[in-house]
């Protein structure tokens, strides 16, 4: 059943530490040369994986294979994968290209081949000119390309990267994504990057496993994870989402109707969804998915373009706005005092002028735009 | 108002009485036991300062410089020997969780608040002639012959009144002063050091050698002279567990001091361990100067 074209197969693993369950039966497959994110909370269990996949923990339960091999009694001197640690635990008492050359030894690389390929390896995250500083003398930037060359000299087959932007500056990180985004492509080693930064996992990885209290809740692109969110805690996770409770009203092939009375109105699907008439359910909602009309006393509400009047909309006046530049975020009030966030982008140079601060508006979205989430 | 920490007042007030107490209990008895380092005897109680190096002359006397050969060389055997049994034992201490370090610290500092007349009594019943190591072992002699093995009548092994006696005594009593450095300087190692190592194909021996070991240079340091200085200064120990033959420096400046009643012969005595022991810290100093630019940040 192994796929020649899987490189990590974990199955059913389960950590405990005494009573505490860190790792809760995940079963997860990561392909070949792909860029896999683990997104969580903290205490998520994501680094408890990560370390097993390394070795310096060993699962309760399950197994895990790596290209194939039963891991269960490989030690992590013996695994074909590196890690770069959150802290880089760049060896303080060695040079960079000590630091790099370390590795090489264990694995009997002839004397006269570890200087091309530790200059090579610093070459790729362009540190060769900085061979002989110590650790000491270099920036935390500068410290992780370390790690990385370290890493990546030994051609291991996964390279393991736990919150590998974490201790960096904010512009810093930003460019770092792209590097190491560039830099998977380039070296082609599947990478597999622990993460508790959403924006991180989706600007980078081509695909996610989000968990939550150690259990897998969803693997799916970025995109999906965002647009097709499975529950309702991946939805709240990545990005933004106004939640609302409600009841399944209509259920057809074609759309459906969830009526909801936090929002004091119906949400109307354009597609059929699965669940049982009269089925409690959670639907979610994107800020930006919702459009922003002025609403003047006494008005009708708009009709929505794509569903039966009277669904879609909702009725509310703007308590707070954060304007971001790119786009403003509106947190508004309905009438029955629920909070909902909507997002609009700043097109033009006046747009963020069109609404302030006490404004009644209507809130109105089309019938693609709700999500039916799992509790 | 001026910030106490300028306050000059303050600072006099507070330093007086260290200074007061350093004075009078440390600098005139150093000074006293000096004098009399260059004095002579010229009655049964009474010393002439006269100035004389005889005192440090005498201590270049064949016998004399044996008492120090085996002095240093038997205070590192010890010294040695605490760090081949500490390292081991500091670094699983490094590795054990928050509340089982708290015990494992407490059953290595037990010893310290245990009078060590007591404990060195206690380590004599352990290997005396009639001790429980002797007596176990005739024990398991006596079962041997009477399975059949034809093993001759029994000889109590010599533990003790000799120099082994001596250095296991002393290991005994001074591994805590190895311990505790080391441990001090495990414990602030990054631990993912170790498994970035491990991660990178060190196994656990190569691991020691090229990572732990030299990140722990200064604590090894630091162990080796603060056990070394101790015990080559020890006086208890060797003299109560050792035989005739192997007198250490602070029993033969006791003697002076009593029996010999050469009380200037043993003040040289004393500023000559003195003058050895700031010499193992000055090395200290050196390599901690030389080690400083690997460890610290």
């Amino acid at each position: 059943m192994s796929d020649r074209d899987t490189i990590i197969r974990v199955e059913e693993v389960t950590k405990r530490y005494g009573k505490v369950t860190a790792v809760d039966r995940v079963t997860l497959e990561i392909p070949r040369g792909e860029f896999f994110a683990l997104l969580g909370p903290s205490g998520c269990g994501k680094t408890t994986l990560l370390r097993m996949l390394a070795g310096f923990e060993m699962p309760t339960e399950g197994k895990i294979f790596i290209d194939g091999v039963d891991m269960s009694s490989i030690p992590p001197n013996k695994r074909p994968v590196n890690m770069v640690f959150q802290s880089y635990a760049v060896f303080p008492h060695m040079t960079v290209f000590e630091n790099v050359a370390y590795g090489l030894k264990f694995d009997n690389v002839p004397k006269s081949e570890q200087y091309g390929r530790v200059m090579a390896a610093l070459a790729d995250v362009k540190l060769d000119h900085l061979a002989e500083r110590k650790p000491d003398q270099m920036s935390g930037g500068q410290r992780q390309r370390v790690a990385l060359a370290r890493a990546l000299v030994k051609k291991p087959k996964v390279l393991l990267l736990d919150e590998p932007l974490s201790a960096l500056d904010a512009k810093l990180r930003e460019a770092m994504r792209f590097e190491l985004a560039e830099l998977q492509d380039k070296v082609g080693i599947t990478f597999v990057m622990v993460t508790h930064d959403q924006d991180e996992a989706l600007a980078m990885a081509c695909r996610c496993a989000v968990m939550d209290r150690g259990k897998l809740m969803q693997t799916a692109t970025p995109s999906n994870l965002y647009e097709f969110p499975a529950n309702k805690f991946v939805a709240d996770f990545i990005g933004s989402v106004n939640l609302f409770e409600g009841t399944l009203q209509v259920d057809l092939p074609d759309h459906a109707i969830v009526h909801s009375e936090e929002l004091g109105g119906q949400i109307y699907f354009d597609h059929g969804v699965s669940g049982a008439s009269g089925e409690k359910m959670w639907v979610g909602i994107r800020p930006e998915k919702i459009e922003l009309l002025k609403r003047e006393e006494g008005s009708n509400p708009p009709t929505p373009e794509d569903a039966p009047p009277g669904c879609n909309v909702a009725a509310g006046t703007i308590r707070q706005i954060s304007y971001l530049g790119s786009e403003s975020i509106y947190e508004i009030d309905l009438i029955n005092d629920r909070r909902m966030q909507v997002s609009r982008p700043n097109l033009s140079r006046w747009d963020q002028e069109d609404f302030t601060w006490g404004d009644d508006v209507w809130l109105r979205w089309h019938g693609d735009s709700p999500v039916l989430l799992q509790s | 108002m001026k910030d106490w920490r300028e306050d000059k007042t303050f600072f006099r007030a507070t330093i007086a009485l260290p200074v007061i107490w350093f004075f009078i209990f440390f600098v005139i008895p150093m000074a006293i036991v000096w004098a009399y380092s260059v004095g002579e005897n010229v009655g049964p109680v009474d010393v002439a300062i006269t100035g004389t190096f005889a005192n440090y002359a005498k201590a270049f006397a064949p016998e004399v410089l044996k008492v120090m050969g085996d002095s240093i060389w038997l205070a590192a055997l010890t010294t040695l020997i605490c760090l081949v049994v500490a390292f081991p034992v500091a670094l699983a201490m490094t590795f054990a969780d928050d509340k089982q370090k708290t015990w494992l610290l407490l059953l290595i500092m037990l010893p310290f608040w245990t009078n060590l007349l007591i404990r060195t009594y206690a380590l004599i019943a352990v290997m005396r002639t009639s001790g429980v190591i002797n007596t176990g072992l005739e024990g398991l002699h006596g079962l041997l012959m009477t399975v059949g093995l034809p093993l001759g009548s029994f000889e109590p092994l010599p533990l003790l009144y000799n120099k082994f006696a001596v250095v296991v005594g002393l290991v005994y009593v001074h591994l805590p002063f190895m311990v505790l450095p080391l441990y001090a300087a495990l414990d602030r190692l990054d631990k993912s050091l170790i498994e970035a190592s491990l991660d990178l194909g060190a196994g656990h021996l190569e691991t020691i050698r090229r990572v732990i070991v030299p990140l722990a240079a200064p604590g090894i340091a630091a162990g080796l002279v603060i056990t070394f200085i101790p015990a080559l200064g020890a006086y208890l120990t060797p003299d109560l567990l050792g035989g005739p033959d192997d007198l250490m420096i602070a029993s033969l400046i006791e003697r002076q001091f009593k029996r010999a009643n050469d009380w200037p012969f043993g003040a040289a005595l004393s500023f000559i361990l003195m003058y050895i022991t700031l010499l193992f810290f000055a090395v200290r100093a050196f390599l901690e100067r030389k080690g400083g630019k690997v460890g610290a940040h």
